[in-house]
């Protein structure tokens, strides 16, 4: 089997952390992962803007990319949505109907096609996770606060087995962040309240880091907790999944970006 | 409605000018979606009902013409005089004729959010007829000359000192008294009068049901019932998608309207009117609007299976945030703004980008309408109509640009991080709506990208 591991835009750009340990984890699974250097974007930030007819190039250029692995896997909810949703390729079409069966976002690879029972991690502090809304409501990684079903959490089901982590409970478990692509700037007041009532809600329940399956989200949230000077990070969850007890992190970039608060 | 030219951002800016006024307005409504929550979590078929109801109306939809027909047959059969209305303004003069008939110029009328998306009050106050809303919120926004900025709690944007304000004003309560039971009793008194001496009520209607010609109106208050009972004349508004086939098929929409709403089991009065009294003469006015046009768009049919039940405002994170009368419409929050864009797509090319596409707003719909795929895909429509802002379109071609290139795409990264880095006021100005509240992220030294390539993954085993 073979993975071709697939870091949006801004993750290669802003979090390369979060692709590190990404690739290192799904490494370390014992996963055949390579990473087309070709890559750029999924095309989701044109398409929710309006501007779906303008993401041919973006298109073809992802299908040419991955159309030759067993699974694509990527450390993001939404982009993983987007091409689900959304991907048309011209002359691939065939090609590009597959991709849309074969990507996953990191954490339900982990669940539902590894199956993975344990890991080595370790992270001893508490986590408030963020559900981020594409990957919640969109790819259905967890139960959603307003349906009437059976509950169950694939980030959560990772978290817990996670030595020495303890998850912070929300009052509001699944409210949307306020990032929503273009919409942090479009409108900017709306975003900016909903990220502050979100960020407030783990500082309220002592979150030491919030996490979430979307870098786009933490990366919002980061904005607001470093406007407001606050001790609280933000941390992909691959970054915590990856992280090794506080003696053997002496190896990989990712593990260094996981040192405790006061270190 | 007093918004200008402004948009949804505009208008959500300067709600947002008062955060403790926000703050109060977003934790109103989510107790009402926590209420909500817990009145579905009570019915373990809960998600079965949403889907039967779906289905339902989506049978409906599918041959409205027949179940139209059939409806006016069996209505006129029981004596009820049946009005057909191609839009809001024939719908206007439709009402203002029967009165004309009748006589009347002073009315009741219990809340109708048609009668809200066609401006009847406006007209009929135009053409010297006085119109008292029953409805206390509606009443209260009447009162202060505002439209109402929630379709199930048209005053939830007032305090209750406000409200004492305006009945102080208004009703000559005592200045400064803002409790609820007094200012509900006072409102009680003022109402009376009204629906004693108003020879004309007009009612909204919540189901019609098409196999009995019969139509159901839901209140709370009871001034639904009020203003019908006393009255010589009762005319009551529909859109034309309001109808159910069966009457049995109330079962499934009377149990999931009130507990989406407000997370009552069921609203106080679900009122069945059938045929007039003897004396009395009944009318339903059936109003298009344009949801015959909204019928023949695939992508967007479905919005007309709405109850108009509130559910996915009060879920909405934005418009918790940015209030209801930031969408600059009757019908405001998610359904509005999937709504709207088919009346005047120009006018309302901002609602459907005043979300996060969230989808919230989906799953708590008791009729299950895909509102946020259906918000996307209105983003698509309207920008391809030529509706979007001529600096979004440049940007949004420079990104198509970048991004298509995997050379040029490098090249932007690299640069961009340099400038972030070395030359921070590039970016961290007041220009950048993102810096202006929030930090700008922290430039790594390399990309992924650039950090792969220098790894040595020869020695490594796999399986």
């Amino acid at each position: 089997m073979t993975v071709g591991l697939f870091i949006p835009c801004y993750i290669d750009q802003f979090y390369p952390n979060a692709a590190i340990a990404t690739l290192t984890l799904l490494k370390k699974l014992g996963v055949n992962v390579v990473y087309p250097p070709k890559q750029t974007c999924c095309g989701q930030p044109m398409a929710n803007s309006g501007f779906e007819h303008l993401t041919q190039g973006c298109n073809d250029l992802f299908t040419d990319n991955f159309a030759e692995f067993d699974y694509i896997v990527s450390p993001s909810g939404s982009c993983v949505l987007h091409i689900k949703d959304h991907l048309h390729a011209q002359g691939k079409k065939e090609e590009a109907i597959q991709i849309r069966k074969k990507i996953y976002e990191l954490t339900e690879f982990l669940t539902d096609v590894l199956k993975v029972e344990k890991l080595t991690a370790s992270f001893p502090h508490k986590v408030g996770l963020h559900q981020s809304c594409h990957g919640q409501r969109g790819l259905m990684l967890a139960q959603m606060t307003e349906l009437v079903d059976r509950p169950y959490s694939k980030p959560m089901q990772l978290l817990n087995m996670v030595e020495g982590l303890e998850l912070v409970k929300l009052n509001r478990p699944d409210e949307c962040c306020g990032f929503g692509g273009t919409f942090c700037v479009a409108e900017e007041a709306v975003s900016v309240k909903m990220g502050k009532d979100r960020v407030a809600d783990h500082l309220l329940n002592g979150a030491e880091y919030i996490t979430a399956a979307d870098m786009s989200c933490l990366m919002h949230m980061e904005g607001i907790l470093r406007r407001q000077k606050s001790k609280v990070k933000v941390i992909h969850i691959a970054e915590i999944l990856n992280a090794e007890a506080p003696v053997a992190a002496t190896g990989t970039t990712a593990a260094n970006s996981n040192k405790p608060l006061n270190a | 409605m007093g918004t200008g030219t402004k948009d949804h951002a505009q208008l959500s800016d300067v709600f947002n000018e008062d955060e403790a006024r926000v703050n109060w307005h977003d934790e109103t409504l989510w107790f009402v979606r926590a209420k909500r929550d817990k009145a579905a979590h009570n019915i373990p078929e809960w998600e079965m009902l949403r889907e039967i109801a779906s289905q339902i109306k989506d049978n409906v939809l599918s041959d409205l013409h027949s179940y139209l027909l059939e409806f006016e047959a069996n209505a006129q059969e029981n004596g009820i005089t049946v009005h057909w209305a191609a839009d809001g303004e024939e719908h206007n003069r439709i009402v203002r004729q029967i009165l004309k008939e009748n006589g009347v110029d002073r009315i009741v009328k219990s809340k109708s959010m048609l009668t809200e998306e066609c401006h009847l009050n406006e007209y009929l106050q135009q053409h010297d007829i006085e119109v008292i809303d029953t409805d206390l919120g509606e009443r209260i926004v009447q009162l202060a000359e505002e439209p109402p900025s929630h379709i199930v709690l048209p005053c939830i944007h007032k305090k209750k000192e406000e409200i004492g304000e305006l009945f102080h004003e208004h009703l000559g309560t005592p200045e400064g008294m803002s409790d609820p039971v007094f200012l509900t009793a006072a409102a009680r008194v003022h109402l009376r009068e009204k629906f004693i001496t108003r020879r004309a009520a007009i009612t909204g209607v919540n189901f019609a049901v098409a196999e009995t010609g019969e139509f159901v109106v839901c209140t709370n208050e009871g001034n639904a019932d009020m203003g019908a009972h006393l009255a010589d004349v009762h005319i009551a508004c529909m859109g034309i998608e309001k109808l159910v086939p069966q009457r049995k098929h109330l079962s499934v929409f009377l149990r999931l309207l009130a507990r989406s709403a407000t997370g009552q089991p069921i609203t106080t009065y679900s009122s069945h009117f059938k045929k007039p009294r003897p004396r009395q003469t009944m009318h339903i006015v059936l109003v298009d609007n344009g949801r015959t046009k909204q019928l023949g768009r695939p992508d967007f049919r479905n919005s007309l299976k709405c109850i108009r039940c509130g559910a996915c405002m009060n879920t909405c994170p934005v418009y918790r945030r940015s209030g209801g009368h930031s969408y600059h419409t009757a019908i405001a929050g998610p359904i509005g703004s999937i709504l709207a864009p088919n009346l005047d797509m120009k006018q309302y090319a901002d609602l459907p980008f005043a979300s996060t596409l969230c989808g919230s707003c989906t799953n708590v719909c008791p009729v299950k309408i895909n509102i946020h795929e259906q918000l996307y895909k209105w983003r698509q429509v309207i920008v391809k109509e030529g509706h979007a802002d001529p600096a979004k379109s440049i940007a949004m071609k420079a990104m198509e640009f970048t991004l298509s290139s995997p050379s040029v795409y490098k090249i932007a990264g690299k640069t961009g991080r340099m400038v972030m880095k070395y030359a921070p006021f590039m970016v961290n100005n007041k220009l950048n709506l993102w810096y202006n509240q929030r930090e700008m992220p922290e430039p790594p030294k390399q990309s992924f990208g650039e950090w792969y390539k220098q790894q040595d993954f020869s020695k490594e085993k796999t399986n």
